[in-house]
């Protein structure tokens, strides 16, 4: 009898149409939620399906976006980060106070780049050299830049001069700057993550970490360089956050971990490594945004947002685990 | 000989010299740091952290976190504040079943997505941190519960006392330590969390029923959590749903933490809690008798986390005392 039952999986599995297969990627849902989203959202207001009005929402969130696509990398990899919206905090605290003391911009946004490799250097020191866990070792580091932050800016807010204010309304052939960044890093990370021999070793760190180590990949070296990255592409965003606000205080993306976990999670990367794709991660931004300005339009508390956001993710990490386990047998 | 250096040899030994050289060090600076008033002001400042610790240990020591204790802190004081404001004849002392009870739903939640998904309990209490956060928002209305709604007798528990002249809130805090310590060492449950903690794959073959025991942990995380939620509304006299309990968490991972209580789960004891807690409450009465602005207070505490981390990993690998040859 189970031979039987082998015998017929074993048939069963060519059978699988291309459709079928795609229609069980967690890419898909987080597509067709996007859809769904949009058309909800139109509903709600029929001004919201203005393509200015939707990327002009979108920069609110894409400096976070930007981070999430690194973080996504990180979690595939088989490691989490908490405190990339705590470096964007710090790296922008340290940005303004640079150039409040008189230096000129690009020091100050070299010493911040700087500050932000630092940051990860941290990270990956704690977590890949002494072997803690990521995951306390970033709530650690969290509360740390946080807490630096505070230190530097104090409740105060420290204004940036005039002409460095101002990257979203930046417009090359009518879409914000922070958009084509976002679309560029989408597209060489995909290509990184999909297309190159680090992007294949990265998955196989994080599906199995011994078998890795066994085919002679060095996995030490990827994640350092990982966190690194994760680090040095968190301080630009928040610089770039600086130049869409015009000012600084510590509080920049308080709680943003939440929404970055979320976009990692809402496009099927698996909270264990091994599975994801920046795609998911790309679309699931979108989605986020389309999800808070629908909420907007249709004048809901932020309170609310809050929950929504809650929800949502674990929604997501129930969703992509479920289809996950279907996929795995 | 021996007892001394099984002693030496504890982790705690280590808390406790910590907070006897900080002091020693304060005191050297500031005279006034070392007398009975400063020691009252230090146990002021730490009983929610206390209770939040508690919570916190059992769940570390289960192997699991929970990122979600400052907002059920703050969702169970605001339904306490609410049912105060409705109903301002109702018993005063109503307010402490009521408190536990939300947060102990609240606590069972984060246990139910966690066992019946097989979820990491860190990714689920993220999102209940803000999932719980946004409710106490909605059911408050956004707005916040004032001074005159807490009823005095509850008010006053923070201030009088009816033994020694300790306030009634420390010796809750210090009662719920007390209980804390004789579930983990001589019940049933306390063993099973230990062991659970200790090895995931081994407790179900050793009888033990895991979904149970974690749900129960989280459960009782929420329960004190919800307790620290109306001693918090004892303490301040106001309940704001944006600032009650944001970032409590945080400042309990670090007491835990340092307490010496393993992130890898299965080890853990009160008594290091306790003292880690009394640690922090050393350096936060401290800073502003140094005169070090309190916006400092986040940052030691991160890079305290940080330190404690750092220890934890060298004593698991073979004891930094007996490495530094202190001892022989």
């Amino acid at each position: 009898m189970s031979d039987q039952s082998t015998t017929q999986t074993r048939e069963l599995a060519p059978a699988r149409s291309a459709w079928h297969v795609a229609l069980v990627r967690p890419e898909t849902m987080t597509f067709l939620l996007l859809i769904f989203g949009l058309i909800g959202a139109s509903y709600l207001s029929p001004f919201f399906l203005d393509i200015n009005y939707i990327l002009r929402s979108f920069t609110l969130t894409a400096e976070m976006s930007i981070v999430a696509l690194v973080l996504t990398m990180v979690i595939i990899s088989g490691e989490i980060d908490l405190s990339p919206a705590a470096n964007m905090a710090l790296s922008a605290c340290i940005f303004a106070w640079v150039q409040a003391a008189g230096a000129p911009i690009y020091l100050a946004v070299l010493v911040a780049l700087f500050a932000g490799l630092a940051m990860g250097a941290l990270n990956a020191f704690m977590s890949i050299r002494m072997q803690l866990p990521s995951i306390i070792v970033t709530i650690g580091t969290l509360i740390f830049f946080r807490g630096l932050a505070q230190v530097i800016a104090g409740d105060k807010s420290i204004r940036v001069p005039d002409s460095f204010i101002g990257i979203n309304t930046v417009m090359i052939a009518g879409i914000p700057l922070p958009v084509i960044i976002f679309f560029a890093m989408a597209i060489i990370l995909g290509f990184v993550l999909g297309a190159t021999i680090i992007g294949r070793q990265i998955y196989q760190i994080g599906t199995n970490k011994e078998a890795a180590l066994h085919a002679g990949i060095n996995s030490t070296r990827i994640k350092v360089g990982l966190f690194l990255l994760l680090g040095l592409v968190s301080a630009a965003a928040g610089i770039m956050a600086v130049s869409r606000l015009g000012s600084v205080r510590y509080d920049l993306v308080l709680g943003g971990e939440l929404q970055m976990v979320l976009m990692a999670m809402l496009g099927g990367t698996y909270i264990f490594g091994g599975r994801g794709t920046i795609l998911g991660t790309f679309l699931a931004a979108w989605l986020l945004v389309i999800v808070s300005t629908g909420m907007t339009v249709a004048n809901l508390l932020p309170a609310i947002q809050l929950t929504v956001l809650g929800i949502l993710l674990i929604v997501a990490i129930i969703a992509t685990n479920f289809i996950y386990a279907r996929t795995q047998r | 000989m021996t007892l001394v250096r099984s002693i030496l040899l504890r982790r705690e030994a280590g808390i406790l010299v910590m907070i006897v050289l900080f002091c020693a060090a304060v005191g050297f600076y500031k005279p006034q740091f070392l007398t009975l008033q400063s020691l009252k002001i230090i146990l002021l400042l730490t009983p929610l952290v206390m209770i939040g610790a508690m919570a916190q240990m059992l769940v570390l020591v289960a192997r699991h976190v929970d990122l979600s204790i400052g907002s059920m802190l703050g969702f169970s004081a605001m339904v306490v504040g609410l049912m105060y404001r409705e109903y301002p004849d109702i018993y005063w002392l109503l307010g402490f079943p009521v408190a536990i009870f939300t947060g102990a739903i609240l606590g069972l939640g984060n246990g139910l997505l966690v066992t019946i998904f097989s979820l990491p309990s860190i990714i689920v209490t993220l999102g209940t941190l803000s999932l719980y956060r946004g409710l106490t928002f909605i059911i408050s209305d956004a707005r916040q519960i004032n001074r005159s709604v807490i009823p005095t007798e509850l008010k006053v528990m923070s201030r009088t006392s009816p033994i020694f002249d300790i306030p009634w809130i420390i010796l809750i805090a210090f009662g719920i330590a007390l209980m804390t310590f004789i579930i983990a060492r001589h019940t049933q449950l306390g063993r099973q969390i230990y062991a659970l903690g200790s090895n995931p794959e081994a407790a179900p073959l050793r009888g033990i029923d895991v979904t149970k025991v974690t749900l129960i942990v989280f459960t009782l995380a929420g329960a004190l959590s919800g307790l620290a939620g109306i001693l918090y509304a004892s303490r301040w006299g106001f309940v704001n749903p944006s600032n009650t309990g944001a970032g409590f968490e945080f400042q309990v991972i670090a007491a835990v933490v340092i307490g010496g209580v393993s992130i890898n789960g299965g080890i853990g004891t009160v008594m290091g809690t306790v003292l880690g807690v009394l640690l922090l409450g050393c350096v936060a009465a401290a800073l502003p008798l140094l005169g070090i602005p309190g916006s400092t207070q986040n940052s030691i505490y991160g890079a305290v986390i940080l330190i404690a981390l750092l220890i934890d990993r060298s004593v698991r690998q073979g004891g930094i005392i007996k490495r530094s040859g202190a001892i022989e």
